[in-house]
This record gives structure tokens, C-alpha cells and sequence, in this order.
């Protein structure tokens, strides 16, 4: 079998699962991200959707199955490699640096585009400033696109949940991902906020040629900006297919509703 | 009140019961035995004084804590960002290092010699408080045993001039270095290790290196320690009555002027004040750097640092090893000024100090580690006349800190970036 083909997917998982001892939280789970698309994961509270994301991300090793980005398998590799190969995400719960200010978050997270030659920094070279003078101003193109320029002194933790939530984000965009994954960003937002991140995710997909990989809960969120949903239930995949496929689909209606 | 007189009432008790046979009884040697005989009146007027003065405080305790807590505090006068740009505290901050600079070149020539020696220890604690504030205050991992890499300093100084006759300028960087690699040693283990268990373990790091000092007697002389370590020449000139190696030139006599031991005092006041500044100089920029920024990211939150393709392995180890190294530089100088090191110097009680520097002046600014640096080294000094009272009124005055301001003396002020092109 070829092992790279310029039109397979992006992101491609095959059989994953991941055991917690006796706990089979994650079995069977396969899904496919091609390029520019938004893939969402629903499912009940507890389904594993956050597993599966913890196994592709790398925080897990999964116990079985196999997780191939952009053709090379990714299983068993260390979580800030995988990251550094593009693959990025947000996390359920905020987790901004949140004692430091908006845009050192931003420029934290380009450690590795930046210059980190202790030498070079010490002795301020030249090239050290420009790469330093890059990443500020790819941090203020973020901060105009995401609306929060005008905080960028400020300490993060001092944002409203909002914006640390779109914060979030463009921390992650700076990092210049193939895959961007999040974990329920609309969580906790108000309705005009989640437009307004409805609006900010097609935008990275259109503009900014950014597959992404969304775990949500705001059905409204999911069936309006998702080109496939992928459920899961009890850790088992349930169906796959685009928004209407899915809100048609009857095993689906049940996992959610019960049994009619 | 009324609910509060039994049990304040129960804490005088408690208090005369306690006292009583500790300070009232006093034992007496009666021929080959002992006997027991009461204190003089005064002291048993004085156990019934505090008996009552806690009975006392325990009634009002309420009112007075309220009291405490409204003394207003000295605090920077508050400033909206907006008025002052980050160019314009640049340049404050420039014309006041500047001065302070200034002051502190020309102050000893001044000064009694007692207390240049003493500011030439605040200096090495300076210096031991900024090394830490690497690894505590910025990179958030607490180490309890930061004592053992001033140590391994002051030991590679010390043992490489016994054995090898190196002199101290070869042998800074060297001890640097040396203290480098100990903590690059020690950031293997404790990888994986955060808060407490960090702790534990850079708590017995610390106490393994210093009982290795004391063991190994026939390479460090064990207890005994060494001594005639060469205190440091500037340029082949050295601060003694009489030049000990060979070649080099008495600094009285070079300039033929009268022989005066404070000259001595001077220069080592001086050399740590720009091992200060280089060191204050160095973790500044270190602390605007990327490795800077990943240290304050890895203490904010090491799972986001890690989802964002930093190495936390290297991000720690990195900590530990520029941290130690300032432990080093700061040991081989304390060596080079003592003459004479022994594992007595570099006890638990050193770390402690040193730790309390950091949290004193606020975790992560180096304006508040400085003052606290002063403040616990001047301060017990000043204390000297309370003799024993001294680590009372010094554990005292840490409570009322953490009190009033848990946050530090100083604590850092985050810098504002410029957005020029925005």
C-alpha cells in the first residue's frame, strides 16, 4: 500500500483506541481530515471525544490504531513534536499563560520560529531582531484579526472569557498550523460571541487555508460551519457523514434523545 | 465579647501553666545533685504580665487584627499604563540605574570598613537571589537546595586552586560552569517532578552535596575545610601586605602608596559589584529572550507550553543550568573573600535565606530581590544587639510580609511592547 498520496487526507485515523486499564474509553475511532475542512467530532458528555483528541494531539498514547498526518505516522510521537509538525489545539478549559501579557502569549507560542541561540539574544544580533521584529508583528496581525489589539499589554488572565477564548485561538494561529483542533470553543460564550466565532473559524479555513478539527457541543455551531461530523458514542464510532446526513440519521437521534 | 472570654481566659491559663516550670523553676546544683529552686520575684511578675497579656490579646485579637490590617502601606504611587509609555520607563529606569550605579562605585571609599564587607555579602546574596529567581520566580520550580550549586562554586574555586594552582579569574567561569553542569545534573531527575515533590528532592540534593563535602575529607578536608584560598588580583596586583605569587606585585607597593588593609575590602566590594551587574545585566536580557518568555510560559501552564510545540525538557534544564551557574560565580567570589570554606557555610538554613530573598522581593523583579537581599542581610546585622530575639524578629517580620504583601516587595511589572506599526 502506497504509503503517501499527494490527494490522501491530511489527518487520517485508523482503528484508535486507548485503554485506561480496564476502561476501553476509545475503540475503533476512525476519521479523516482533508484539506481546507472543518471536521466535527460530537456526542454525548463522556463519549471520549476529548480522548480521541488527547490520542491525536499526543497528550495520550493511544493503545491501538494508527494516526497519520500529512502521510507520516504521528503514534507515539512526543506532544510538542507533533505540534511542531502543525497540529495545534485549544483546550476544553482556557489555558492561557495567564499571569503574562496578550502578546507574549503570542510570542511564546513562536518559540521555534523564533531565534533561540542564547548568544544571538544576548548580544542582540542583528538576525535575533529581525526574527524577534517577525514574530511581533505576526502577533499584531493576529491580535487586529481576533479584535484584541488594544489589550495586547495587558495581562491575559485579565480578559473577559471571550476574549481569552479567541486568545486562545490566535495563539494557535501564530504557531502557522495545517490542523487546528478545538476542543468546545464555544463553550461558556454568549450567542453573539459564538457568531462571532462561527464567523473567525470559516475565516481561518477560507483565508488562511487551515483544516480544522472541532469538538462542540452548540449543535447551531456544528451543523452550520462543519463539512463532515464524525459521532462518537461510548467511545465507539456511530456515524459519519455531512450535517444533514447526521441530523437524519436515526441512531444518532437516539444516542442523544433514547430510545423513542 | 462574651463568647470570647473562655477561651481567652483558657489561653492565659495555658500560658502561666506553660511558663511556669520553663521559666519559673530553675535547676540548681545542690553538692552531686540537683535541686530545683523558684525564680526570682521579678521574672515570676513577669510570667503573670504575659500570662495576662495574652489573655488580653486573645480578647481583643479581633480589633487588632482589624487595626493591622487598615495601616495603610508604602506603595508606587498607582500610574494608568497610559500615562507613562514603556519608552518613558525605560528611560527612568535607565537615569535610576545609572544613579545607583553611581552611589554604590564611590559610597565604600566613604564607608567604615565593616560595612563595606557587610554590602559585599548583601552583593553575594544579591547575586544568589537573582541566580534563583530563575528557577523559583520565573521558571516556577521550587528548589530548596540551591545552596549545593554556591557550594560546588565555592569548592571548584577552592579545590582547583589547591591542586591545580589556578588563579581566581580562571577559575570563575570554571566554577560557573561547574555549578552549571550540577544543575543540569540535578533537572534529569526531577523532569517530571512539580511543587512539593520538586521540592523534596532539590531538598536533598542540596543536603547530599553538603554531606558529600563533609565526608570526602581526603579530597575537601571534610569538616576541617580549606583554608589560604587567594583572594583575587586585578591585573597581577594583589590586596596583601606582600605578594604571594610568584610575579605578581603588591598593589601598595606598585603604586607606592602606604600599605592599608581596607584597599583589600574595596576592591572585593567592588569586583561583586560588577559580578552584580553582569549577572543583573545577563538574566535581564535572558528574561526578554525566548528562553525567558518559555520559562514564565512553562510555571503558567506547562500542559498549553507543551499543545504549542515547546520542549519542557529543555525549557527545565535550561532553568536549572543558567540558575546554578549564577550559584557558581556567586560561590567561587565567597570563597576567593572568606579565605576559608568549609560544608558549614553552606547549610540548609543558606537556602532558605536565599528562597526567602526571592519570595520576599517578589517573585520574578529584580529591583525587589535586590531590597530583599539588603533587607535580610542588614537587617539580622542590625538586629545583632537582640542576640537571640534576632531569627525571632526575623520570622516575625517574614510573617508580617506575607501578610501584608503576599505578592512581594516589588513584584514584577510586566513590560509593555511597543506596537509601532500597529
Amino acid at each position: 500500500m502506497p504509503k503517501s498520496l499527494p490527494t490522501e487526507s491530511l489527518l487520517k485515523v485508523r482503528d484508535l483506541s486507548m485503554r485506561f486499564g480496564g476502561l476501553l474509553a476509545v475503540d475503533g475511532v476512525a476519521l479523516d481530515v482533508n484539506e481546507r475542512e472543518i471536521v466535527s467530532v460530537i456526542g454525548p458528555n463522556g463519549a471520549g471525544k476529548t480522548t480521541v483528541f488527547n490520542c491525536i494531539s499526543g497528550f495520550y498514547t493511544p493503545t491501538g490504531g494508527d494516526i497519520i498526518y500529512k502521510g507520516q505516522s504521528i503514534h507515539g510521537l512526543a506532544d510538542f513534536k507533533i505540534s511542531r509538525l502543525g497540529m495545534v489545539r485549544t483546550f476544553q478549559h482556557v489555558r492561557l499563560f495567564s499571569q503574562m501579557t496578550v502578546i507574549e502569549n503570542l510570542l511564546v507560542a513562536q518559540h521555534r520560529h523564533v531565534n533561540t541561540n542564547l548568544l544571538a539574544g544576548l548580544f542582540k544580533t542583528p538576525s535575533y531582531r529581525q526574527k524577534e521584529q517577525e514574530s511581533i508583528d505576526r502577533a499584531i496581525y493576529w491580535l487586529k484579526k481576533v479584535n484584541l489589539l488594544e489589550f495586547a499589554n495587558r495581562e491575559a488572565g485579565n480578559l473577559a472569557y471571550g476574549q481569552q477564548r479567541r486568545l486562545e485561538i490566535a495563539r494557535c494561529m501564530v504557531t502557522e498550523p495545517g490542523l487546528l483542533m478545538l476542543d468546545e470553543p464555544a463553550a461558556g460564550l454568549n450567542p453573539k460571541e459564538t457568531n462571532e466565532l462561527d464567523a473567525l473559524i470559516v475565516s481561518l479555513k477560507e483565508d488562511y487555508n487551515v483544516s480544522i478539527l472541532l469538538i462542540e457541543h452548540d449543535m447551531g455551531l456544528v451543523m452550520g460551519i462543519s463539512d463532515r461530523i464524525v459521532v462518537i458514542n461510548q467511545g465507539r464510532p456511530l456515524a459519519t457523514g455531512t450535517p444533514n446526513e447526521i441530523r437524519d440519521n436515526p441512531d444518532v437521534i437516539k444516542a442523544y434523545l433514547g430510545e423513542v | 465579647m462574651k463568647d470570647k472570654f473562655i477561651p481567652a481566659l483558657i489561653a492565659g491559663v495555658a500560658t502561666l501553666i506553660l511558663a511556669f516550670p520553663l521559666l519559673g523553676l530553675n535547676l540548681v546544683s545542690d553538692g552531686l545533685g540537683l535541686g530545683i529552686e523558684g525564680a526570682d520575684t521579678q521574672t515570676m511578675i513577669y510570667i503573670v504580665l504575659a500570662s495576662l497579656a495574652v489573655f488580653i490579646f486573645q480578647l481583643f485579637k479581633e480589633n487588632a487584627l482589624n487595626i493591622a490590617k487598615n495601616i495603610p502601606l508604602p506603595r508606587r504611587a498607582y500610574k494608568p499604563d497610559a500615562v507613562v509609555s514603556q519608552a518613558q520607563r525605560d528611560k527612568n529606569e535607565k537615569l535610576f540605574t545609572f544613579i545607583i550605579v553611581a552611589i554604590a562605585l564611590v559610597w565604600p571609599f566613604f564607608a567604615s570598613r565593616g560595612n563595606v564587607d557587610l554590602a559585599t555579602l548583601v552583593l553575594i546574596y544579591v547575586m544568589l537571589g537573582l541566580g534563583l529567581n530563575i528557577v523559583v520566580g520565573l521558571a516556577g520550580l521550587l528548589d530548596l537546595g540551591y545552596v549545593a550549586f554556591y557550594a560546588v562554586g565555592a569548592y571548584s574555586y577552592a579545590l582547583l586552586h589547591q591542586y591545580f594552582g589556578l588563579s581566581f579569574w580562571v577559575c570563575l567561569p570554571l566554577a560557573g560552569l561547574m555549578a552549571a553542569s550540577f544543575g543540569f545534573v540535578l533537572g534529569f531527575p526531577v523532569l517530571r517532578l512539580r511543587g512539593d515533590y520538586l521540592a523534596i528532592v532539590t531538598l536533598g540534593f542540596g543536603e547530599i552535596i553538603r554531606i558529600l563535602l563533609n565526608n570526602w575529607t581526603h579530597l575537601t578536608g571534610g569538616p576541617n575545610g580549606i583554608g589560604s584560598i587567594p583572594k583575587p588580583a586585578l591585573f597581577g596586583l594583589e590586596f596583601g601586605r606582600k605578594a604571594k605569587e610568584e610575579g605578581n606585585i603588591a598593589f601598595h607597593e606598585y603604586f607606592n602608596i602606604a600599605y592599608n588593609s581596607s584597599y583589600k575590602v574595596i576592591f572585593l566590594y567592588l569586583l561583586a559589584l560588577l559580578l552584580v551587574l553582569f549577572t543583573i545585566f545577563v538574566i535581564r536580557r535572558l528574561m526578554r529572550m525566548p528562553v525567558g518568555r518559555a520559562w514564565e510560559a512553562l510555571r503558567e501552564d506547562e500542559i498549553a507550553c507543551r499543545s504549542l510545540g515547546l520542549n519542557r525538557t529543555i525549557i527545565k534544564l535550561s532553568a536549572f543550568t543558567i540558575g546554578a551557574s549564577f550559584a557558581g560565580f556567586a560561590g567561587a567570589f565567597f570563597s576567593a573573600k572568606q579565605g576559608f570554606i568549609s560544608p558549614e557555610s553552606f547549610t540548609f538554613i543558606e537556602s532558605a535565606i536565599i528562597l526567602a530573598i526571592v519570595v520576599l522581593g517578589g517573585m520574578g523583579s529584580q529591583l525587589g530581590i535586590i531590597l530583599a537581599a539588603i533587607a535580610m542581610t542588614v537587617l539580622p546585622e542590625l538586629a545583632r544587639e537582640f542576640q537571640e530575639y534576632r531569627m525571632l524578629m526575623f520570622g516575625l517580620m517574614m510573617v508580617l510580609m506575607m501578610i501584608w504583601r503576599p505578592q512581594g516587595l516589588l513584584p514584577m511589572k510586566r513590560r509593555h511592547m511597543e506596537l509601532t506599526n500597529a
